[in-house]
């Protein structure tokens, strides 16, 4: 896939979290009953780095639970082989909490149906908001994040790439193209 | 990563990945029976047809809840009650069922080759719950997960395997199975009650259960059918019990940490003593919660190898 440019490198990541959390403090006054919850694979390391920023800068611990959507698409009659299956573990109580689900890239919203079905099965939280690192268009469901590192405007040939150090050794974003080969 | 056949038919045929991938995808649904809604949509619409023309209950209970828990539709087949003790020939009921387009069948027969005779003649997913004297699959891959949740790894284990090996569908996948992931198995019962050459799938006989516990980290004891008692395997239950029996001085010659294993149902004081069998060292009942995960497992990736298929068919103008 040739790459169209790098939407950001590992200070600006660093740099968005940092004001991501500071956004998530000012709004929820705070972070009483506040959780993070990354959505696998890439929104869990972005979860855990919010968490530490957000322990950094208000001194408070909030958790951080893990879900795998996987379970819940709307297409697993229709895509070939099943998706291998993680591990979901939120293991604490989310009734009457404030989750806050974290994805890398917000694009048709359909993974986060998945998952906002997915938090409503394991109980009834206060309500649920949605962090996400780019947000790059293209929502086929009513669907929008509460708080956006950076909207990327992109075609529907070209792909975002986020790489985490966590995941895949270096942190980037970049834009890439999908129609050239 | 996916598995090779829509069916699972029997553990020889599977590779130690995809026995991998099994193990892997179950442990990631085991947290699925422990919330409070127990239920999750994935097999929504799909119908499961669970055929058992031989008794069960612990394994078709097993099956019945995995289908619940991932909102497939199921129904119930059994041999008494049904055209299947009506003297029906088998590809007549397949062909009925078949006619009502499930998703999968889910079959317990008493003749080997059944599931696979099956498979065969249906577009369903055939999930063999149990053949004969030749596989049972699913028993085979909650044994394993029961382990490898015990003791971390397969690889490397001495599993002892004692009892009536001969009649043991039990047997025949747990060896395919731990042979594949790398540990060895030794064997022990009544010479009448272990078949001549079983050697050959590279596992050894030994002569007495004491040598074969000797080091075991898994032991695994296998039930003795009341029904064969008379029948010229043993003399009586009290002898078997005597040479064969689980008792807890035999248990001591395994490892420390020995864990000990049953498929169920129990005879105590037949091939096992019950100190033994509710004692501290006994997975027994770990093995009844493990398998409905490991069935969920299995229900969802050859839910997703049906598609595959299917979407196969299709591009070849099916």
């Amino acid at each position: 896939m040739p790459a169209k440019g790098r939407i950001m490198d590992e200070a600006t990541i660093d740099r968005t979290l940092t004001r991501i959390a500071h956004e998530i403090l000012e709004k929820h006054r705070g972070c009483d009953g506040l959780v993070l919850v990354g959505i696998r694979t890439r929104g869990v390391p972005l979860a855990r780095r919010l968490g530490e920023k957000i322990r950094k800068i208000e001194g408070c611990e909030v958790p951080v639970g893990l879900l795998d959507i996987n379970l819940y698409r709307d297409d697993l009659t229709t895509i070939s082989d099943h998706p291998i299956l993680r591990k979901t573990e939120i293991p604490f109580p989310i009734d009457g909490q404030k989750v806050l689900l974290v994805d890398d890239v917000l694009f048709t919203g359909r993974t986060i149906r998945a998952a906002l079905d997915g938090i409503i099965d394991l109980g009834r939280p206060r309500l649920i908001q949605l962090a996400v690192l780019i947000d790059r268009g293209h929502r086929e469901l009513p669907i929008r994040a509460d708080f956006v590192g950076k909207n990327v405007p992109t075609s529907l040939d070209e792909k975002v790439q986020v790489s985490l150090k966590e995941e895949d050794g270096v942190d980037s974003v970049d834009l890439v193209g999908m129609g050239a080969d | 990563m996916r598995l090779q056949s829509r069916h699972l038919l029997g553990i020889e045929s599977l590779t130690a990945d995809e026995i991998s991938l099994i193990l892997g995808t179950a442990e990631s649904l085991a947290e699925i029976s422990q919330r409070e809604i127990k239920k999750v949509p994935t097999l929504r619409g799909r119908t499961v047809v669970n055929l058992f023309m031989e008794p069960s209950t612990r394994t078709r209970t097993s099956f019945e809840l995995a289908e619940k828990r991932l909102s497939a539709d199921s129904l119930n087949f059994s041999a008494s009650g049904s055209s299947l003790s009506k003297g029906e020939t088998l590809i007549d009921t397949a062909r009925n069922i078949e006619a009502m387009a499930p998703d999968f069948i889910v079959m317990r027969h008493s003749m080997a080759g059944a599931p696979h005779f099956l498979a065969r003649h249906c577009r369903a997913s055939i999930i063999n719950a149990g053949d004969g004297a030749h596989e049972h699959p699913t028993q085979a891959l909650l044994d394993a997960y029961t382990i490898k949740q015990k003791k971390g790894a397969i690889a490397g284990l001495r599993v002892a395997i004692v009892g009536d090996i001969l009649h043991s569908r039990v047997v025949r996948s747990n060896i395919f199975l731990l042979k594949k992931l790398g540990a060895s198995v030794v064997l022990s019962g009544p010479a009448t009650l272990v078949p001549l050459g079983i050697e050959h799938l590279g596992v050894t006989v030994a002569p007495s259960i004491e040598e074969a516990l000797d080091g075991a980290d898994v032991i695994m004891m296998l039930r003795i059918q009341l029904e064969r008692q008379g029948k010229g395997y043993f003399p009586s239950l009290r002898e078997y019990f005597s040479l064969y029996g689980l008792t807890e001085e035999r248990v001591g010659l395994a490892k420390p940490d020995a864990i000990i294993m049953h498929p169920g149902p129990i005879n105590r004081g037949v091939e096992i003593a019950s100190s033994v069998a509710d004692g501290p060292y006994s997975v027994i009942l770990d093995q009844v919660t493990n398998g409905v995960a490991v069935r969920m497992a299995v229900l969802y990736l050859l839910a997703g190898e049906a598609d595959h298929a299917h979407s196969a068919e299709e591009r070849t103008g099916h």
